[in-house]
């Protein structure tokens, strides 16, 4: 197993091996986990633990993968893992247009195949003051970009996720206006943080954690890490996002994690990371700081929230 | 059927009934069993069942106004005192497992969120009904005086209602079903009250 360390992978590479592994392993893997959910999860974690901060551990897969905030499969934490057994994720293609050279859609398979998968182990913080630990597997955001070609009077980058309310029951209600919708800045989406991942724990991304393909940009609030994207779109002026639509004095566009910019509804000062009894500090830009404070130097934080 | 005799008898099975969420929400708390947010899980179930038992006073003494189930009143007072029950708790969890006791925490958080300052108030609220609730209390004080302070029940059900409706992000149904059912009912009272001045005379 020590193969599929953090080193850089190709895609199709990565798969082959997963399958080889899979083969090999199976019988033995089989005898000795009774969950199926757990059948072909990595045993060998130092993997993914060599990249923890020393105050962090993982979290398990399945805490990653039964507490979700995911509305198209329903408003409650366990409802995506209930409800999304019938989403297909495959096969799948992304939209590019906006502000680009050549407006395309994309099958995921040809992005895949033009991109390196690695491993990153990334807190997770939700505006809802819980947190967790998450091993990704994805490819840095800026490589899409790369791919697309934006024009240079592109400032903004718009995600849209999939709309398919017969797959996913959440939609056939109005609790938020589908489909849902997040942004970035382009220096944001540009920073080597945020990815779009593909995998979690080794894993094909499960439907519940926005298969097959998500952002995941971990110094923001989750609510921006936007799942099961179908259209990237590259506009000149900020784009409107889902929750801020809904209710802007609680969500803003920028939602970076700050334990001094207070919320109406939850403290941001603590969060429980789950598995944990006790509450722990929140830290600024959910402890990337330094990677991306310097994005903000001109920016009122407590104003653009 | 519907007798004193008959309701009074029900009362252990509903007291065991009103009790058992609570002894399971601690078996499998402790035993691990509240899934992988399980301080949040508890705070939740434990609101959510006091708020539904808040309703089902109000629902009571609706309900006693029709003739044959004149008798099932003699149930409220033993519901009220759960309902108190289960929010002691709730706000406990709150205070204790939720916040370890961090009272400059506690204070800034109800000061701050205004769901949280809805549930705290509805909580205050709730002690004097709890503690006026036996008959040597409610001799002590007087009847009308006594009534008077059981009034207390419209804001608090009110409150805990709109604590549940502000903490919900995004579908509000729920607490929308629990606000119109406390509207109805406060409507009967009002309506109850405005025809009453006529029959008197």
């Amino acid at each position: 197993m020590k193969i599929l360390g953090s080193e850089i992978t190709p895609y199709k590479t990565y798969l082959n091996r997963r399958k080889f592994i899979k083969g090999s392993l199976a019988s033995a893997i089989l005898a000795t986990v009774t969950s199926s959910a757990f059948a072909n999860h990595d045993s060998d974690l130092s993997i993914y633990t060599k990249n923890l901060n020393e105050n962090d551990k993982l979290n398990s897969y399945e805490e990653i993968t039964t507490y979700n905030n995911f509305y198209e499969f329903g408003t409650h934490k366990k409802h995506p893992h209930l409800n999304s057994g019938n989403f297909k994720p495959r096969p799948w293609t992304i939209k590019i247009d906006g502000l680009v050279k050549k407006p395309q859609t994309f099958d995921l398979e040809k992005i895949l195949s033009n991109v390196t998968i690695e491993d990153r182990v990334y807190r997770l913080r939700c505006v809802e003051a819980w947190s967790m630990v998450i091993p990704w597997q994805g490819f840095q955001l800026s490589e899409l970009i790369k791919m697309a070609e934006p024009l240079s009077s592109a400032k903004y980058v718009q995600f849209v996720t999939v709309f398919r309310p017969e797959e996913m029951p959440g939609q056939q209600k109005r609790t938020i206006i589908w489909p849902y919708r997040e942004g970035l800045r382009m220096d944001e989406a540009m920073n080597p943080l945020t990815i779009l991942a593909t995998g979690l724990y080794g894993h094909e991304m499960p439907n519940q954690n926005g298969a097959p393909i998500r952002l995941v940009v971990p110094w923001k609030y989750g609510f921006k890490s936007i799942k099961s994207i179908v259209e990237i779109r590259f506009l000149d002026t900020q784009p409107e996002t889902s929750w801020e639509t809904l209710a802007p004095w609680e969500y803003g566009f920028y939602a970076n994690v700050n334990p001094n910019v207070n919320h109406p509804r939850w403290s941001q000062g603590t969060e429980r990371r789950i598995g944990e009894f006790k509450r722990r500090e929140t830290l600024m830009f959910n402890g990337y700081e330094k990677e991306v404070a310097h994005l903000y130097k001109d920016l009122d934080l407590t104003k653009f929230y | 059927m519907f007798s004193t005799r008959n309701f009074n008898r029900s009362k252990p099975v509903l007291f065991i009934l009103i009790l058992f969420p609570s002894l399971l929400w601690a078996y499998q708390f402790v035993t691990g069993n509240l899934g992988v947010n399980p301080i949040e899980k508890l705070m939740d179930e434990l609101g959510l069942m006091a708020l539904r038992l808040i309703i089902i006073t109000l629902m009571i003494t609706t309900l006693s106004n029709i003739k044959p189930l004149k008798s099932i009143v003699v149930l409220r007072r033993m519901i009220g005192l759960f309902a108190f029950y289960y929010v002691c708790l709730h706000f406990s969890t709150y205070i204790v497992l939720d916040h370890f006791l961090d009272m400059k925490f506690i204070i800034q958080d109800i000061i701050k969120r205004p769901f949280i300052t809805f549930g705290f108030i509805s909580f205050l609220f709730l002690i004097p009904l709890a503690s006026t609730s036996t008959n040597n209390m409610i001799k002590r004080l007087g009847f009308k005086l006594w009534k008077k302070i059981h009034y207390l029940i419209y804001p608090v059900a009110i409150l805990a209602s709109m604590h549940f409706y502000v903490l919900v992000r995004a579908d509000k149904t729920e607490p929308v079903i629990y606000m119109g059912i406390i509207i109805l009912l406060l409507l009967h009272r009002i309506f109850k009250r405005l025809t009453r001045p006529q029959l008197a005379q």
